[in-house]
């Protein structure tokens, strides 16, 4: 009961959402979850190897100032929270091949992080749970 | 306090939520049956994390001690 996957759908690719994501993926694994990640859209974007650790900006409810309080407050880079999620648990990490197709992008474009290129119906079939879209 | 021998201590003072907790893992992980990991957290989530980590992976959570400003969590490997 307690080992239910949880899935979560990447959209937003701000580093607020994402850090966001990380830290949910990490507790999941912490507590022997396993952990099942859709990357879509600018999601993917901000998986790119070249831009990974870039600045992603925050999301727009941010405003000016909960920009500054999250450039005050110093997080680990999400990708290191997934990496250490990766370590510790079972984290899957899947590129949405539709999104892929927009970008014009292949596998070898993106961070390692990435495990592989998923459809969507590969997707669900290890989405065996509620789908938590951010 | 109890005399438990640590057996590592790690400091994650001043990091964020879930640092301490997944740095306590890699340890634990590490580790050998019977060690005895000691974190150091400031991080409010380590006081729920950390207990309920350590019942969920079946180890011991030996001792919590509140310092002046951070609590010292003392955890024993299990299995």
């Amino acid at each position: 009961m307690n080992d239910e996957t949880l899935s979560l759908v990447l959209f937003s690719g701000t580093d607020d959402k994402l850090t966001a994501a990380a830290v949910l993926a990490a507790g999941a694994a912490a507590m022997e979850r396993p952990v099942n990640i859709f990357l879509q859209y600018w999601a993917l974007d901000a998986f790119r190897a070249d831009r990974i650790t870039k600045d992603h900006g925050v999301a727009p409810e941010a405003g000016p100032e909960g920009a500054a309080i999250t450039a005050r407050h110093h997080q680990q880079h999400w990708s290191e929270t997934l990496a250490q999620a990766k370590e510790i648990g079972d984290v899957g990490i899947h590129a949405c091949a539709l999104s892929m197709d927009m970008f014009e992008i292949t596998k070898s474009d993106l961070d390692p992080l990435v495990d592989d290129v998923e459809g969507v119906a590969a997707f669900m079939l290890g989405a065996t749970g509620p789908v938590t879209f951010i | 306090m109890a005399t438990v021998e640590v057996t590592r201590s790690i400091d994650a003072r001043g990091m964020p939520c879930p640092g301490p907790l997944m740095s306590l893992i890699g340890e634990i992980r590490q580790g050998a049956v019977g060690d005895v990991i000691e974190v150091l957290s400031t991080d409010e989530g380590s006081r729920t994390d950390i207990p309920a980590w350590v019942q969920k992976a079946q180890h011991e959570l030996v001792e919590v001690v509140e310092e002046d400003g951070f609590a010292r969590f003392i955890v024993r490997k299990a299995r």
